[in-house]
């Protein structure tokens, strides 16, 4: 919220002098911290800890990574974690970063787990997890409609869409096959366009 | 203790399924864990889930659950369970972690590809299908009313009109739901 308040030079010097600094035992704490405090969404907290606060990385370079995970395989999350840990410590940095946003939330959903599978056909826990499942259906769908007006670049992309959801929930396809088979077509679909881009100098 | 080949193979092979968030995977995940493997039912699955979106941290992480109660299931140990859950950990974001870490590094290069774009803007909307899809077999085991027809409706609608912290509203939801769902 206040990064307008420092000019650009001054954060790059802050990053590089506080990131010569910084242990694998350091990115282990605070990606534990960030694993233990992230509620309701992982990606906020690490801009707000290792941006803001730390400056262990620049805005710029938090929303190049932040766009290398969205166009990956894998939880925003954890490849967060990984691409952030790896550039401040190496891969070792980046198992540290996994395990630490891992741990917390981990070991207390094997703890609740455990409650439920001694409690959960009790009629109140029943009741309040219908309640909690039916709240997680609606946040699920905000979050794909919030990233489709984001990630999608054209209208027919909505016909891929479409295509998708059949082939996995009407055709039964599975998920492997859809993604391959309508992938492949959606990528050729957006073959490189000269004029689109500006630097291909070919 | 036989179970636990068994997750690795099914969590590695979920992991790479995972493209543009971890319900893409759900589809297939239900498939495995409840039809093929027997570790528990629909509504088990989505409960763990569901409650999985109050934890704090990357919200998949009702996976550890799941191996942990699969070998539970098996062995009636719970060290072993414990044991289940972690290999779960390992094998779920393992594949796509030695990926990001190969992409991370290559990046100067990909970037520049002119390929890239196409594969972002391609498989944008598979991805947009894939957590669709997700949602939607999820939600059929979810909304069974119109309680929780309502209570979807309600989380949904906030989302999309106020900045609210997600967590909340399903700490809301269980609220409603405690109240006035009404137990078949």
């Amino acid at each position: 919220m206040s990064e307008a308040i420092k000019p650009p030079v001054d954060e790059k010097a802050l990053v590089a002098e506080a990131r010569a600094k910084v242990t694998v035992f350091d990115v282990f704490l605070q990606f534990l911290i960030i694993g233990a405090t992230s509620f309701g969404g992982v990606v906020p907290y690490l801009r707000e800890n290792l941006v803001t606060k730390n400056h262990w990385v620049d805005d710029k370079e938090f929303v190049e990574l932040l766009s290398i995970s969205q166009s990956l395989p894998g939880l925003n999350a954890t490849n967060m974690a990984i691409l952030l840990g790896d550039r401040l410590k190496g891969w070792l940095g980046a198992f540290a970063g996994l395990l630490g946003v891992c741990l917390p939330g981990g070991m207390l959903m094997l703890a609740v787990g455990m409650f439920y599978r001694v409690h959960g056909d009790h009629a109140f826990v029943t009741k309040l997890l219908a309640g909690v499942a039916a709240a997680a259906a609606g946040l699920l769908l905000a979050t794909v409609i919030q990233l489709g007006k984001k990630s999608l670049s054209h209208r027919f992309d909505l016909f891929f869409v479409l295509v998708t959801v059949l082939a996995v929930n009407r055709m039964h396809l599975g998920v492997p096959k859809t993604l391959v088979i309508v992938g492949l077509v959606a990528i050729l679909f957006h073959y490189p366009r000269k004029s689109e881009k500006e630097s291909v100098t070919r | 203790m036989n179970e636990i080949p068994t997750l690795i193979r099914v969590f590695a092979y979920l992991s790479i399924l995972t493209v543009g968030g971890g319900m893409a995977a759900f589809p297939e995940m239900e498939h495995l864990t409840v039809g093929v493997h027997n570790w528990m039912t629909s509504a088990q699955l989505v409960h763990m889930y569901s409650v999985g979106q109050m934890a704090p941290g990357p919200n998949m992480m009702m996976i550890v659950s799941i191996g942990d109660w699969a070998v539970w299931e098996a062995s009636h140990s719970m060290a072993l369970g414990i044991i289940g859950g972690i290999v779960v950990i390992f094998a779920f974001f393992g594949p796509t972690a030695l990926l990001a870490l190969a992409v991370g590094r290559a990046w100067n290069k990909l970037e520049k590809w002119p390929w890239r774009l196409s594969i972002q803007q391609g498989l944008a909307p598979v991805s947009v299908g894939l957590l669709l899809a997700g949602t939607l077999s999820m939600a059929k085991t979810a909304v069974t009313g119109w309680t929780t027809g309502g209570i979807a409706l309600f989380v949904l609608l906030t989302m999309l009109w106020r900045k609210v912290n997600p967590a909340l509203l399903v700490l809301a939801g269980a609220v409603i739901g405690a109240l006035f769902v009404h137990p078949k």
